[in-house]
């Protein structure tokens, strides 16, 4: 059972190290799926099937897409796609930043009463999550609804600037 | 007699399975159960193929292939020599390893979605409480192998023919999913083998209480339907391919078996999501009438399928190919609004449930006047100024 574990993690540690190490940013993101599906391969091998597909069907299915086409409408022409090596200015912000984010999230982790010990497998079906989330969890669930609402109006606001020009067909 | 017909897939299993010691048992069951699906649907693609290429034929009023054995029947072993001994050429400046990757994947993705369709009253591969989720799961992952190959072909054409053909994807998902919505919400589960099981029953003995069947329903169907022959890229929605226009788009760099791939995906694709949407819309593996129970339930399934992809080929040789424009439209503007509404349609439905007598008859006008009513207003406003044509270059 163990041994499954650590063969997950190994992929996922492995695609995320490789897509950081990769010069091709098509393959950077590609990778980046891979290691996405890794988390889902976790989640089935922890027994939350419904999570671990709710997670291929929004990163793999959805942001892998929001990931690849900014990467591809965002690059004048293919040569661009390949990123060239990082200046030092660079290398110091972006440890400065994943170092802060490391550090947060550590932190969280660190701060947070984990309980250890046997715990008793929970014995959820997708009925019960369902009554949950839309239940006492509902509020929850709405706030991140209209948050993400507002997010892809905003898009659609920033996006649609220059097409006042254009004539409406 | 019935009994056994029904049990005979597992009576096999249990046959097969009983020459391997008891450890490895569970390990042979689901080899088998996927040696029999590649089996089961690589032969029925093979033939799906010549049966299109057969009922095209007659639609356009020629023959179809008839020199290839009787009737032409060997002719998809023929293609496949063909597909199989032709060269593979793979661009100079293609991404190797992503452009190998793309067509297995799209198949890889197109086959693992079988694996919940329940296609027999005993014959379902993995029962998951989260069927329908790992469905939709596998299907936007093929979107992915999709743009790799346009990506890896490291050609403009099929660069944008490919990112095409994800947006088309991508705004078709939505109404799918809003068809399926429904049908979920009354029957209450995401399991396919249980949404199967709550169709099941007879009014009188001839009235089976499939899904498609209600107001709701029939309009989830067709809704899901249109959004199913979009998603499979096949025509009037085949335009990622159009090989007369677009020089089949993103498979442009693709040649031989490879190229085979693509298509073996579609069909593969194809009678994933009719089979799904036989499931849950049609009665999955459920007769159409009490009497007919002495079938079993899985030669049902297969007629039902074969129903809804007959239909589907009539209707790719009856319509015109549709522009990418009038695709979208038709998508955001027509089949999302009418989804949403079908929607709340399903919700009354679901609070009506005990509504009975002469409120039944209200039920039902209600429910029709919800779909139908902005199903004729969306289709006026959209249509208004389209007719009739004018022929600005042709006289």
């Amino acid at each position: 059972m163990n041994l499954i574990l650590v063969l997950i993690g190994g992929l996922m540690l492995t695609a995320a190290a490789v897509a950081m190490s990769l010069r091709n940013i098509i393959h950077s993101a590609l990778l980046l799926i891979g290691s996405w599906l890794g988390v889902s391969f976790f989640y089935l091998w922890a027994g939350a099937e419904f999570v671990a597909f709710a997670q291929v069907l929004v990163y793999v299915g959805a942001v892998s897409m929001v990931v690849l086409f900014a990467v591809l409408l965002t690059r004048r022409d293919r040569q661009d796609v390949v990123v060239a090596p990082e200046t030092r200015t660079r290398a110091i912000s972006a440890l400065l930043v994943g170092g802060s984010v490391a550090g947060l999230l550590v932190s969280a982790v660190l701060g947070t009463p984990l309980a250890t010990g046997p715990a008793e497998t929970p014995t959820l079906t997708v009925k019960d999550l369902g009554t949950l989330l839309a239940g006492p969890q509902a509020a929850g669930l709405l706030i991140a609804g209209v948050i993400l609402t507002v997010a892809l109006l905003g898009a659609v606001v920033l996006a649609a600037t220059d097409s006042g020009k254009e004539d409406a067909s | 007699m019935t009994a056994t017909l029904e049990r005979l897939p597992l009576l096999v299993r249990d046959w097969i399975t009983g020459f391997f010691p008891e450890p490895v048992r569970w390990l042979v069951s689901g080899l088998l159960a996927i040696v029999a699906i590649l089996a089961v649907f690589g032969l029925y693609f093979a033939y799906l193929t010549l049966a299109e290429r057969k009922f095209l034929g007659r639609f356009q009023n020629r023959p179809g292939p008839n020199r290839t054995g009787p009737f032409g029947l060997l002719q998809p072993f023929a293609d496949a020599v063909k597909a199989l001994t032709k060269e593979d050429i793979v661009p100079q400046a293609a991404d190797k390893l992503l452009h190998f990757l793309a067509p297995c994947l799209v198949v890889a993705f197109g086959l693992i979605s079988f694996a919940v369709i329940p296609f027999g009253r005993y014959l379902i591969p993995v029962d998951l409480d989260a069927a329908v989720l790992y469905f939709f799961a596998a299907g936007v992952s093929s979107e992915l192998a999709l743009f790799m190959a346009g990506w890896a072909s490291h050609n403009k054409y099929s660069m944008i023919s490919a990112m095409r053909a994800l947006a088309q994807l991508i705004s078709y998902e939505l109404p799918l999913l809003l068809a399926v919505v429904p049908v979920i919400m009354l029957s209450g589960t995401l399991s396919t083998s249980k949404i199967v099981v709550a169709q099941g029953g007879w009014t009188f003995g001839i009235i089976p209480h499939w899904n498609v069947l209600t107001p709701w329903g029939f309009a989830g169907f067709f809704i899901f339907m249109i959004a199913a022959v979009a998603e499979t890229n096949r025509s009037p929605f085949d335009l990622p391919e159009a090989e007369s226009e677009l020089i089949a788009g993103h498979l442009t760099e693709y040649s031989g078996f490879k190229y085979a791939l693509f298509f073996m995906a579609e069909y593969f694709g194809m009678s994933a999501l009719c089979g799904l949407g036989v499931t849950l819309f049609l009665g999955g593996w459920q007769a159409p009438i009490d009497i007919l129970q002495v079938v079993p339930s899985y030669v049902w399934f297969m007629v039902k399928l074969s129903c809804v992809i007959f239909c589907l080929m009539w209707v790719r040789a009856t319509l015109l190919r549709l522009r990418i424009d009038q695709l979208t439209r038709l998508a955001w503007k027509f089949l999302v609004p009418l989804g949403l509404i079908n929607l709340g349609n399903a919700a009354f439905w679901h609070l009506s449930a005990d509504w009975s007598g002469p409120l039944q008859i209200v039920r039902w006008a209600i429910s029709a006047a919800v779909i139908v009513i902005p199903f004729v207003l969306i289709g006026r406003t959209l249509s208004s100024g389209l007719a009739p044509r004018t022929y600005r270059y042709a006289t």
